[in-house]
């Protein structure tokens, strides 16, 4: 593997939520990961484990009750490297959008009812350069293009617009200003299947072409397997396993990422019956100490109720593939 | 433009929204054409034509169509330009509490924090503390200063700085829903300012619900500029509505049976609130987000509404075996709404 500087590194993220009483929740604890050139990054996790928190926190557009209680971004952009949570908030505007855009998980909401697709793409354009209507106008329709949508659309409204005609939409809105990174915050959980494919294609294609820097949040496992290049699984706020996409899938070693894959239909296998989880999610402003998965673990023992797991390497993977569980830990070797 | 087109057609099948429009349509001409309407001047005295002697208290059936006061002043030419003066305060003064209150709004409901707490104790206090004494407080207060202000601006100002709580309320809290929408989190993930979002997201949303305060606000301008007018806090140089009524009761048209003095500015004060309320009722209810139906449901939902009506006669009928009495029109009727 050929030496690469990562686009986005993010170390040591920490999210709090304040509530109306009691200690804040932790919505993400310590979440590191680097985000490289042309790859797709995937967070995979359940609902409220923290995937799009991590994107509202990269962009710094967290609710107001929510904080970066810790944490650095470093963002290599065209200005030199960055710390995205030490910029102020005229800097944080340029960067957003025209280094790092997201496209939201519906976009019939992320888009304004009253205004036609091509005026807020144009609105995006024109928020970060100085260029007149025509130029802008043409670079719409040139996205457009690029997204698959005739240009004869430009002036509808988003309700004339299909489902996946939308996350295009999102998507070239996303792209208006060719930023390094794309947040993709589920793009696809709202479409059926065969548009949900076009749309992966999509991103796809996109991304080989400008070289982007892609971080893919769903549920989908299936999505992932199809479309990332490594994979980070978030549990309770924190991450229980990261690698190549391969290399997890084919040799899970934390028992939440495997409880997850026998939760997810295999079509090869159909007689195979689907497992779920017990339990719930922890609750996150009641956390218990040592590994979040701990209560609704099969395989937990005596030190996953007090201590916090390191990250191992997995054995017999490439280095990069790591699992935060107690049973990878040599002192407790021979259970 | 396709949009107003549209939204007037709709408009027209209300009837109620066009009543409301006509007593707007006339008094707005009234006021315009007042010149042309009489044929006298609002200081003209009127004398009679055989004696020369100055008709006073001179009822209609003496003269013009709506008789004199007691100094020989034709009423209806007073009625005419006397709308003049009301309507244009009116109008200034709701323009102007619309715009603060709107501006409030807006600001403490995007902002929120200590902006919104703020704006909403000194709101808070608008409405607790009563109108009209705090208002003659105010002008007596400004009178006394001496600023030069000619007392209808003072009106202006006084009734626009005053009334713009309960708009500043609505506009508010129609923003707090507004801005959790995740098409304003997009504009800010694509990097818009506050006051870009505020002026391309937030305000287009907010501006039906704006437009359709704007004309309730001037009716109650329209009333408190009357009530104000009738005190002797407004310009008793230039005829108004209230102004008129003011005099007919110190000069006592009440006593002397005059009734043709004190009664139109009063029925034309009540004719153009009216026209305000309704045109504003029925704007506030096609347009409030929150008092529409879907789009969608559109026509369909009309014949289901109408049908509605039956529900609690075939009610009636399964539970008590018979077939309703004759109160079975009253009772469709108010179901059916």
């Amino acid at each position: 593997m050929t030496l690469r500087t990562p686009l986005l590194r993010v170390r040591d993220l920490t999210v709090e939520f304040r509530l109306e009483s009691g200690p804040p929740a932790r919505a993400l604890e310590s979440v590191s990961f680097d985000v490289y050139p042309g790859e797709t990054l995937g967070l995979v996790g359940e609902s409220g484990c923290g995937k799009s928190t991590t994107l509202m926190a990269l962009m710094r557009l967290l609710p107001v009750s929510g904080r970066i209680a810790t944490g650095q971004a470093w963002f290599e952009g065209e200005t030199g490297l960055h710390d995205l949570f030490a910029l102020n908030d005229a800097q944080m505007r340029r960067v957003r959008w025209r280094e790092i855009a997201i496209a939201f998980q519906s976009a019939m909401n992320a888009l304004n009812p009253v205004e036609t697709v091509g005026d807020q793409i144009r609105e995006a354009i024109q928020l970060h350069e100085a260029v007149d209507r025509a130029t802008a106008d043409k670079r719409v329709a040139a996205l457009f293009d690029l997204v698959g949508i005739a240009r004869n659309r430009i002036n509808d409204y988003p309700h004339q617009f299909s489902g996946g005609m939308r996350q295009r939409a999102m998507i070239a809105m996303a792209l208006a200003c060719k930023p390094k990174v794309l947040f993709a915050d589920e793009p696809t959980t709202a479409l059926d299947v065969m548009v949900q494919a076009q749309v992966l294609d999509l991103l796809k294609r996109i991304q080989r072409e400008l070289g982007l820097g892609v971080v893919l949040v769903t549920h989908d496992l299936g999505v992932v397997a199809e479309t990332c290049d490594r994979v980070i699984v978030l549990y309770g706020g924190r991450i229980a396993e990261a690698g190549t996409t391969d290399s997890v899938f084919n040799r899970a070693n934390h028992p939440y990422t495997q409880r997850l894959l026998e939760a997810f239909p295999d079509v090869a296998l159909s007689s195979e019956r689907l497992v779920s989880i017990p339990g719930a999610p922890p609750r996150l402003n009641a956390l218990t100490p040592g590994c979040r998965f701990a209560p609704r673990c099969h395989k937990a023992f005596e030190p996953c109720r007090s201590e916090v797991p390191a990250f191992w390497s997995v054995p017999g993977s490439d280095p990069e593939h790591v699992a935060a569980c107690h049973l990878l830990d040599p002192r407790w070797e021979g259970r | 433009m396709r949009q107003l087109g549209t939204f007037w057609r709709a408009f027209r099948r209300n009837g109620t929204g066009m009543f409301g429009l006509f007593l707007l349509v006339v008094s707005v001409v009234l006021a315009v054409g007042a010149p042309w309407l009489s044929p006298h001047g609002p200081t003209d005295t009127m004398r009679d034509p055989v004696t020369n002697r100055v008709l006073l208290f001179a009822p209609p059936t003496e003269h013009g169509p709506l008789g004199t006061d007691d100094a020989g002043r034709d009423i209806w030419t007073l009625l005419t330009y006397g709308a003049r003066i009301s309507l244009s305060i009116g109008f200034l003064a709701g323009v102007l509490s619309i715009a603060v209150g709107s501006s409030v709004g807006i600001l403490a409901g995007y902002f929120g924090g200590w902006v919104d707490s703020a704006l909403m104790r000194v709101t808070d206090v608008l409405l607790v503390i009563p109108d009209i004494p705090l208002i003659l407080i105010l002008i007596a207060a400004f009178r006394q200063l001496d600023l030069g202000v000619s007392p209808l601006v003072l009106l202006v100002m006084v009734i626009g700085l005053l009334y713009w709580s309960s708009t500043a309320r609505l506009i508010r809290s129609q923003v707090l829903s507004l801005k959790e929408r995740q098409f304003v989190q997009r504009a800010r993930a694509v990097g818009a300012g506050h006051w870009h979002i505020i002026r391309r997201h937030i305000l287009p949303q907010v501006m039906p619900l704006i437009v359709a305060n704007t004309v309730l606000v001037m009716s109650t301008a329209i009333l408190v500029e009357s009530g104000l007018s009738f005190l002797g806090l407004g310009d008793t140089t230039q005829p108004s509505w209230g102004t008129m009524i003011n005099f007919a009761f110190s000069r006592n048209a009440v006593s002397n049976g005059a009734w043709w003095y004190y009664l139109p500015p009063g029925l034309a004060i009540v004719w153009v609130t009216l026209g305000c309320t309704l045109v504003g009722n029925v704007l506030e209810e096609m347009l409030n987000p929150r008092l529409t139906r879907h789009h969608l449901e559109g026509e369909a939902a009309l014949p289901r509404q109408a049908g509605q009506g039956a529900t609690p006669t075939e009610l009636f009928t399964t539970l008590t075996g018979r077939a309703r009495s004759d109160r079975t029109d009253d009772g469709n009727q108010e179901h059916g709404r």
